[in-house]
């Protein structure tokens, strides 16, 4: 039994089911995150959660209370929208008090509260303004004291920060990453950025198509990826999938790829769990991330299997912190991410550092991965 | 410093600009003639429209045919002035103007916020009542009337003129909302408010502009009707509209134009003074929704 437990909810709109069987127990003081592109079920759920959308079928549970057909407002939890949703009419303080004050509570309490949750983030100066006389982070701070005040059970954000600008986005998602450490609540967080989700979670549940694809913290989702759809969405740039043949050579497993030259390369994998054995000599995609692809220098010294490709450098792409560097492997293009001043030249060939222990097989039919 | 000034604009010739506001000069004295001739006669005594001067000014300048028209001048049978009539005006107008706004606020929250099945058709149902001619209802409402017992009254106008301005203003308030954030009644649900605490709270106090336009539209429409005013209200209970046509239309004693020009003026006052006061926030309001969308 979880805090917050969604078992086995189903949404249809008509005969379309939008949302399949989801089931997700969210732990006290979890920060979970829902993320997939658009058209993924997240917001579908979170309404949900919220009651702004009812349920299908299944059930949703807070504090082993069932919510569904529960109103909003009775189940003690608060929400932060993408737009901020604060009221136009009513000053900053006004606001932040509108639930206390529906909820009945006494105006001497309000007042309490409210200066306590100004404090906290820091608006006290701006309670009696109106929400258009504010900047976008500032409004965005007011949507969440408005949801901090009423001390929920569950606090649910839908992309709260994507009408931010980009530098003022990376502060508030430390700001709400700090609010979380230091109030332990429990959040249900909605975004389409990988990053936010990577950053802020414990936990991450990875949809699409309104299937959890992948439920799990952000280290097993982004270093063991259940199927393709889940490695090639998290991270950026996106996991390198190549096109590879699984073969047995003196009792050696070897993946193997076709450089730009046309000439297979033969990439040694150890440690591979037995299932990798029903794979011999059969087409698998291989799944390497970016930056498990460095020059000799740059590779990982704590990695145990480092192989090394000589390959035909297409690109170079220096970002500052780092260079990118493109390459064909097996007709596609493949990135590496390597240190800012690694010696790579385009159209010269180079000797690329694999790191084999990051590497993970596909299946091609099923887009599963071999485990 | 690079500054657009307006000498740095193409220069639009002078006689071109001459031309222009010649022009524009013209049509705005044309459009103010009629009234400035019914203020001129109203001024004058008898004699000098009779002796055939309508448009000059008055030689001998007087307020008498003003004070007639208020207060003594023969309206059917009774010399009350326009005066009564004014104030029943007033009585059946107001009331009548701020219920239809209000459900057609009503509506327009319904209609966008809590949509539910069929919710559009009704929409189009309400829309025709905009383009039901009056004289189509005159029989049916006269009958309704009856049944309800306030036929030839001023509550009896103000029902009628209440239920007709719910189509007109149901579709205000409906493209005002439409471009309503969704989220902010979402946010007042969590937050614990009910339904008409969102309308009150919530979206009544950001509904300035098309508060205004219902308000003007509905007034200029109730105060200058003539034919419900005419059919549904008798005697003592008519509407300013249907007394000035009773005062003009008299046929006992002399036409005195002086004072059916200073009556005239009177009926049409309310409206010229609801257009100044708040035109801007007509167009104002009008514009609102076409733009946030």
């Amino acid at each position: 039994m979880g805090f917050l437990d969604i078992a086995n909810v189903t949404k249809s709109y008509g005969a379309v089911e939008v949302l399949h069987k989801v089931d997700i127990d969210v732990a006290e003081g979890e920060f979970l995150v829902l993320v997939g592109p658009s058209g993924c079920g997240k917001s579908t759920l979170l309404n949900m959660i919220a009651g702004l959308e009812g349920i299908t079928s299944g059930e949703i549970r807070i504090k082993d209370r069932v919510m569904n057909g529960v109103h909003p407002s009775r189940r003690n939890i608060a929400m932060v929208f993408q737009s901020y949703a604060l009221y136009p009419n009513m000053t900053v303080g006004k606001n932040i008090t509108f639930g206390l004050e529906m909820h009945g509570t006494p105006k001497a309490e309000r007042e309490k509260a409210m200066q306590h949750v100004a404090q906290l983030l820091q608006i006290e100066h701006l309670l009696d303004r109106k929400p258009g006389q504010l900047s976008g982070g500032q409004r965005q701070r007011v949507a969440m004291g408005r949801a901090l005040v009423r001390n929920p059970d569950v606090f649910l954000f839908d992309e709260p920060l994507s009408n931010l600008d980009a530098k003022l986005r990376v502060d508030m998602r430390t700001e709400i990453k700090k609010l979380h450490q230091r109030l332990g609540t429990t959040i249900v967080y909605v975004t389409h950025d990988q990053i936010e989700a990577m950053t802020l979670s414990t936990r991450i549940a990875v949809m699409f198509d309104g299937y959890v694809q992948q439920l799990g913290t952000p280290k097993e989702i982004y270093d063991s990826p259940a199927n393709l759809f889940v490695a090639t969405f998290m991270g950026s740039p996106a996991m390198n999938v190549l096109q590879a043949r699984l073969v047995d050579r003196d009792g050696a497993l070897y993946a193997l790829i076709t450089a730009a030259d046309d000439q297979e390369r033969a990439l040694r994998i150890e440690n591979a769990p037995p299932a990798y054995a029903a794979y011999k000599d059969a087409k698998v995609l291989l799944g390497i991330r970016p930056e498990a692809i460095t020059d000799p220098e740059g590779a990982d010294r704590n990695a145990r299997n480092i192989q090394s490709l000589t390959n035909r450098v297409t690109v170079t792409e220096p970002a500052g912190a780092d260079t990118f560097v493109t390459m064909t492997i097996s007709g596609k293009d493949c990135i590496a991410r390597m240190r800012a001043d690694a010696d790579v030249l385009p159209g010269r060939d180079f000797d690329f550092a694999i790191n084999m222990d990051k590497a993970v097989l596909f299946d091609p039919k099923t887009d599963l991965r071999i485990a | 410093m690079a500054v657009a000034s307006p000498d740095t604009a193409i220069r639009t010739s002078r006689i071109t600009r001459v031309f222009i506001y010649l022009f524009l000069l013209l049509f705005a004295l044309f459009y103010l003639l009629p009234f400035g001739i019914m203020l001129v006669n109203s001024l004058k005594p008898l004699s000098e429209i009779t002796g055939g001067n309508m448009i000059a000014l008055p030689q001998d300048w007087t307020i008498a045919p003003w004070l007639s028209a208020w207060s003594t001048a023969q309206i059917g049978v009774e010399p009350t002035g326009l005066r009564p009539y004014f104030v029943n005006s007033l009585v059946m107008a107001i009331p009548a103007v701020v219920l239809s706004t209000m459900v057609g606020a009503l509506n327009g929250y319904v209609l966008t916020k809590w949509q539910f099945r069929g919710s559009t058709i009704i929409f189009g149902l309400l829309l025709f009542s905009c383009f039901i001619p009056f004289q189509i209802v005159l029989i049916p409402m006269a009958r309704i009337l009856g049944l309800l017992d306030i036929a030839g009254s001023t509550p009896g106008l103000i029902l009628v003129h209440f239920v007709y301005g719910i189509g007109f203003t149901t579709l205000y308030f409906r493209n005002y909302y439409a471009a309503f954030p969704t989220e902010l009644v979402r946010a007042a649900q969590i937050d614990g408010a009910g339904f008409f605490q969102i309308f009150w709270r919530i979206m009544l106090p950001s509904s300035g502009p098309i508060i205004a336009v219902s308000f003007i539209w509905q007034f200029t429409n109730i105060w200058n009707d003539f034919l419900f005013g005419a059919s549904f209200a008798s005697g003592g209970s008519a509407p300013m509209t249907v007394a000035l046509n009773n005062l003009v239309n008299s046929s006992t004693g002399v036409r005195e134009y002086n004072v059916h020009f200073a009556g005239a003026i009177m009926a049409a006052a309310p409206t010229l003074l609801v257009y100044i006061v708040a035109g801007r926030y007509f167009v104002r309001g009008l514009m609102a929704g076409s733009v946030k969308g």
